[in-house]
């Protein structure tokens, strides 16, 4: 029993660790800009399918390279292109609307057409057959007693937290990460104090997508089939596990995706697989109505 | 006849429609056009009493459409129809026709109870905080109808064509084009009575500034309760209408797509504008059936031109990049949607001359 809850617990964590990566996308977008980026989700199935690409090319190009060079070469291409289509989007869909004011709601609806193309355009683009991800790395099981794990699955949780570290690093100790956070605290001062505010949420997006591609890599290591949808759900969850940590707060959204993450193994672990969204969501809700601004949000007050 | 002449336009067209419909000049593809058309209506309308007037982003709007569907389709089959797990029916199956619209406004009543999820946890949270609350809620009320067995669980439920065509047995008339048209006029005159009331009024206080609203004694919780009520009830009742037309519904269909649907035809027709919310469920269903046609043009356009391999074929997959598109270009040329917060009276102020509706 013991064993078993510790295994769980151990799943819950590489699990919660993929909802992590793309919660603290999520999060950067919305702290700096108040935006609810909704094609994010998409941006890490697009990670995904780059991540595939780029390691097919290398696999059929080059061949008799080790696997774990093409790895270490697919890492980093792929954070960068999945970079690109994210400052791709907010070039040509979210900044014209933003410099002509328009409001919030609308940019978020903008989000929503741009992950629905995404989602869509690759449907009708690479067809319905549904891609396999090439094995990259030998798996290895190390066993404690009754708990097994995986290279992999330790080197996800290993990444998440890396990835959380830099993060916090970067907007709590740097100069770029003030200057974000200066920009979600008054948006129309900050430029009057000389803050380029475009270069800031380049540079945001470049972070939250990058995380995002390679969580879209890691997950296609795990679980190697992709197809086109595999994004949008994932996506959703991640968001509402952001929330629930208190959207814009990195530590937020790195414990609510590995809460999420925790609960949906143990209720799977309990309970038919079927009743996961049921119970996880619900769970989610009560948090949100005990504490309506998340685990670490804060609450504003307003001023009349 | 100021006072008349909506009513009577009204009911010319629908007289007109149901006519050509009964005497089959309309073929069933048009028919279910126009209703698919009032169903779209009704749904964007209600969303747009939270997400327009109320200027909440309610975005789980698809859920309470789920809970109509599924309520008004199994009271109807458990009560006239044969079915598999709920029997013989209880009454004679000649009554559907009677008990319809009964039935459309108790699934309506469920889904305005299940509102109640949303409105209550709305007292409290506002803004992107309550967004969730409702993409929650719409992931909830899926899963639940997943894990209900007995109304057929993922599988789906259906059985309502068998009411319709008991009702088509009492009176030979196009019955399902008949009561869309009616719940799309019953939904947008209770629409329009609302927001002109004191509560209409109320939730547009709201919006504007909630504190102050509070402080000019507008009794909030009431207010917001009332709007999220009447948004999902109506909600209810084109999930109910929906399920009946296609005769078969399933819980995916529901799901948080739907509701993007309905978010859609809001913003495309501009927050807190009624006749916009109808000329964009109008416009997006067109749209939406148009582009099947031409698809197959642009794909013969394309090949005859030599631009792209003759191995590949544009599909209709193509149709859900373009809508989102064209609705991405929309946005960067007129960001407030096609009728901004107007009505259409307030852009052609002559009309108002012609007719008188609240």
């Amino acid at each position: 029993m013991f064993d078993s809850l510790i295994q769980n617990l151990f799943n819950g964590l590489q699990w919660g660790s993929f909802y992590s990566l793309i919660a603290l996308g999520y999060t950067l977008v919305y702290g700096v800009l108040t935006l609810i980026n909704f094609a994010h989700g998409d941006i890490f199935m697009v990670g995904a399918y780059i991540a595939f690409f780029v390691a097919s090319f290398f696999l059929g190009h080059a061949t008799g390279l080790p696997g774990w060079f093409v790895l270490t070469l697919t890492i980093p291409l792929t954070m960068i292109l999945t970079a690109g289509v994210g400052v791709t989007l907010e070039r040509i869909a979210y900044r014209p609307l933003r410099r002509k004011g328009a409001d919030r709601l609308y940019v978020v609806i903008t989000a929503l057409m741009c992950g629905l193309i995404l989602e869509n355009g690759n449907l009708a683009l690479l067809g319905a057959s549904r891609k396999s991800f090439p094995e990259l790395v030998d798996k290895t099981v190390y066993t404690f007693g009754m708990v097994s794990m995986t290279n992999l699955k330790i080197a996800v949780i290993i990444s998440a937290i890396l990835v959380f570290v830099l993060l916090q690093f970067i907007v709590t100790k740097t100069k770029i990460g003030m200057a974000m956070r200066a920009i979600s605290y008054d948006k129309f001062a900050v430029p009057l104090m000389g803050i380029p505010i475009d270069t800031v949420i380049v540079f945001t997006f470049i972070l939250g997508s990058s995380m995002a591609g390679l969580a879209g890599l890691l997950y296609s290591l795990s679980y190697p089939i992709l197809d086109p949808y595999m994004g949008a759900l994932i996506g959703w969850k991640a968001f509402i596990a952001a929330v629930v940590g208190g959207i814009g707060d990195i530590r937020g959204a790195f414990l609510g995706g590995f809460l999420l993450g925790f609960v949906e193994i143990l209720v799977v672990a309990f309970f038919p697989s079927t009743f996961r969204d049921l119970i996880a969501f619900s769970i989610l809700l009560l948090i949100l109505v005990y504490k309506p601004t998340g685990l670490f949000g804060v609450a504003k007050t307003t001023k009349i | 006849m100021k006072k008349l002449s909506v009513p009577l336009l009204l009911f010319i067209l629908f007289l007109t429609l149901t006519g050509l419909s009964h005497f089959g000049v309309l073929d069933r593809y048009v028919q279910s056009v126009i209703m698919f058309i009032g169903i779209n209506i009704i749904l964007s309308a209600s969303l747009n009493i939270v997400n327009g007037y109320m200027g909440e982003f309610a975005c789980g709007h698809a859920a309470f459409m789920a809970i109509g569907a599924y309520v008004s389709s199994v009271l109807n089959v458990f009560l006239f129809a044969r079915d598999k797990v709920f029997g013989a029916p209880l009454l004679s199956p000649e009554l559907a026709l009677y008990f319809f619209p009964l039935v459309l406004l108790a699934g309506a009543a469920a889904a305005a109870l299940a509102g109640m999820l949303v409105a209550i946890p709305s007292f409290k949270t506002r803004g992107d905080y309550l967004a969730i609350i409702t993409i929650a809620a719409n992931f909830i009320v899926t899963s639940t109808i997943i894990n209900i067995n007995a109304i057929g669980g993922a599988r789906g439920f259906m059985g309502m064509k068998k009411i319709t065509f008991a009702m088509e047995d009492v009176i030979e008339l196009p019955w399902m084009l008949i009561w869309v048209i009616l719940g799309t006029i019953f939904s947008i005159w209770l629409i329009r009575r609302y927001v002109s009331s004191t509560y209409g009024k109320g939730i547009i206080a709201i919006n504007q500034d909630e504190v102050a609203a509070e402080i000019m004694s507008v009794n909030t919780n009431r207010m917001k309760l009332m709007a999220f009520m009447i948004s999902s009830g109506l909600a209810g009742l084109a999930g109910g209408l929906f399920a009946h037309i296609l005769g078969y519904i399933n819980p995916n269909s529901f799901g948080i797509l739907k509701s993007t649907e309905c978010l859609v035809m809001v913003y495309l027709g501009g927050m807190g504008s009624l006749s916009g919310s109808v000329i964009s469920a109008i416009v997006f269903t067109l749209l939406l059936e148009g582009l099947r046609f031409v698809i197959p043009w642009i794909d013969s356009g394309l090949h005859w031109l030599h631009l792209i391999p003759d191995a590949y074929q544009v599909s209709q997959v193509w149709k859900w990049v373009l809508i989102p598109l064209i609705l991405v270009l929309l946005m960067q040329f007129r960001p407030e949607g096609i009728m901004g917060n107007k009505e259409l009276s307030d852009i052609f102020p002559k009309i108002k001359k012609w007719y008188r509706f609240r």
